[in-house]
C-alpha cells in the first residue's frame, strides 16, 4: 500500500531528554568522546558529549548514506541488515548501530576506550534507544498534526522569495 | 519525511533532484551553492567519480533562517542519473519531502527522460510513496540548444497528468507559473492533474531559483 507521503514525525523536549539520559550513561560508561543520532533520512537529531569539531549537518547526511549503502550489502550477501558498522582511524573512530531500522546511533571514540567496551556497553543503549524510539514513532503514527505555528508557512514563504528573489 | 525537532526546535525538509544522466542536477545545486548567501547555505558535498560524474549523491542545507522560533531548513540532494546506479538513486529516496525532476530538452535525450521517469515512479512505489500526491515539480533544463524539443511535446511525455479521484479537487486550476496552461482541467470528460514545469538553462542559472522556490514553497505547504 502507498501512503501520500512519507509521514513527519516529530521530537519533543521529554524525547529528548530520556534519550541524553540514556546516551550520557553510556558515555559515562565507555569514556567516549562523543554520541550522535541521525534520522534514515539525513538529519542530526540529538548531539551528547564533546561538541563536534565537524560540519554535523554534512555529518548526518553522509552517516544515512553510509548505512544505506551498507544495508544493500548486507541484502546481497542474504544478510537482512548490518545492525552495526565500526570504521577505524589512527586517532578517532566510529562505531554506528541500528535503533529501531528509523534512527542510527553513532559513536566517537578515541584511544582513551577500547573496541571491546565500546561494542559491550553498545549492546544496552541499542536495547533502551530501541524502546524509546519504538514507543515515540507508535505515537506519532496516525498523528496527521505536525504543530506547526498557523503563520509558520506564511512566514517561510516570506523568507524563500527573500532567499531565492520574489 | 519532514522532521520537527522540538527539542532543539529545527525543521528540516528534504528535496530530491532526480532525471537522467548529464541532465543538468548538479549544476542546479552548484548554482545555488553559488548564489546563496554564505550564512544560509551550509557545505556543498559531491561524492562524485573522478570524471565528477555523481556516483552516490550532491548534498546542499540551505537555511531558511529561524520562522516562529524553528530553525528551518532544506536539505537538497542529487541522485546519480546514470542507469546502472539505480540502488544509489533509490536509498536517496528516502525520507523524501518533494521531488524536482530535471529533464533534458534535448531531443535525442528524450528516451533517457522517460526511462528517469519511470525509474522515478517505481522507486517511490518500492519506498511507499504516492509520488502523485507528493510536491513534485519539473524543470525542461538545457532550453537555449538547438536541438531543444517544444515545450509541447515534452509535456506530452513525461507530464501527460493523472486522473483526479476526488470530487473536491476537480475544479479548474490555472498554472501560476505557465500563463495559459492550467494544472487541473478536464480533458474529454475526465479530470486530469499536472505537476508545474520551469523552463531552465541551469549553466546560466536560469529557472533554477523558480523551480527550488516552487518545490520548497509546496514542501511547505504539506507541513501546515
Amino acid at each position: 500500500m502507498t501512503s501520500p507521503r512519507a509521514a513527519s514525525w516529530s521530537f519533543h523536549e521529554e524525547d529528548s531528554a530520556r534519550i541524553r539520559g540514556v546516551l550520557l550513561d553510556f558515555l559515562r560508561d565507555t569514556q567516549s568522546r562523543t554520541a550522535l543520532l541521525v534520522d534514515r533520512a539525513g538529519q542530526m537529531l540529538v548531539t551528547v558529549g564533546e561538541p563536534p569539531t565537524f560540519d554535523p549537518t554534512a555529518f548526518a547526511s553522509l552517516t544515512a548514506a553510509d548505512f544505506s549503502a551498507n544495508d544493500q550489502l548486507a541484502r546481497l550477501l542474504g544478510e537482512p541488515e548490518f545492525g552495526t558498522l565500526f570504521h577505524q582511524g589512527e586517532k578517532e573512530s566510529l562505531y554506528l548501530a541500528d535503533i529501531a531500522r528509523r534512527v542510527i546511533l553513532v559513536v566517537l571514540f578515541d584511544n582513551r576506550t577500547t573496541l571491546g567496551l565500546v561494542k559491550l556497553r553498545m549492546r544496552g543503549a541499542v536495547t533502551e534507544l530501541t524502546a524509546l524510539f519504538t514507543a515515540l514513532f507508535a505515537r506519532d503514527m496516525g498523528n496527521s498534526s505536525s504543530g506547526v505555528d498557523a503563520g509558520f508557512v506564511g512566514e517561510a514563504e516570506d523568507e524563500l522569495d527573500k532567499l531565492f528573489g520574489g | 519525511m519532514s522532521l520537527i525537532n522540538y527539542a532543539s526546535r529545527e525543521i528540516n525538509c528534504k528535496i530530491v533532484y532526480y532525471g537522467p544522466g548529464l541532465g543538468g542536477k548538479t549544476t542546479n545545486l552548484e548554482y545555488v551553492y553559488e548564489k546563496v548567501a554564505p550564512s544560509s547555505k551550509g557545505k556543498l558535498i559531491s561524492l562524485a567519480t573522478e570524471t565528477e560524474r555523481t556516483l552516490f549523491f550532491d548534498f546542499l542545507p540551505v537555511d531558511l533562517g529561524t520562522i516562529r522560533g524553528f530553525k528551518t531548513r532544506f536539505h537538497l540532494y542529487t541522485v546519480p542519473g546514470q542507469v546502472y546506479y539505480n540502488a544509489s538513486r533509490k536509498l536517496i529516496l528516502k525520507g523524501v519531502d518533494g521531488v524536482v525532476f530535471v529533464a533534458d530538452s534535448q531531443l535525442e535525450r528524450m528516451e533517457a527522460n522517460l526511462e528517469a521517469m519511470q525509474n522515478l515512479y517505481d522507486n517511490m512505489t518500492q519506498h511507499g510513496y504516492d509520488l502523485t500526491k507528493l510536491p513534485f515539480v519539473i524543470q525542461y533544463n538545457k532550453r537555449d540548444l538547438p536541438n531543444a524539443a517544444p515545450m509541447a511535446d515534452l509535456d506530452a511525455a513525461l507530464n501527460p497528468g493523472w486522473t483526479v479521484d476526488d470530487t473536491t479537487r476537480q475544479r479548474v486550476t490555472p498554472d501560476p507559473y505557465r500563463q495559459g496552461e492550467y494544472l487541473v482541467r478536464e480533458v474529454d470528460g475526465m479530470w486530469v492533474e499536472r505537476v508545474p514545469t520551469f523552463e531552465a538553462v541551469a549553466v546560466r542559472g536560469d529557472g533554477v531559483f523558480d523551480t527550488l522556490k516552487a518545490v520548497s514553497k509546496l514542501v511547505l505547504k504539506t507541513l501546515g
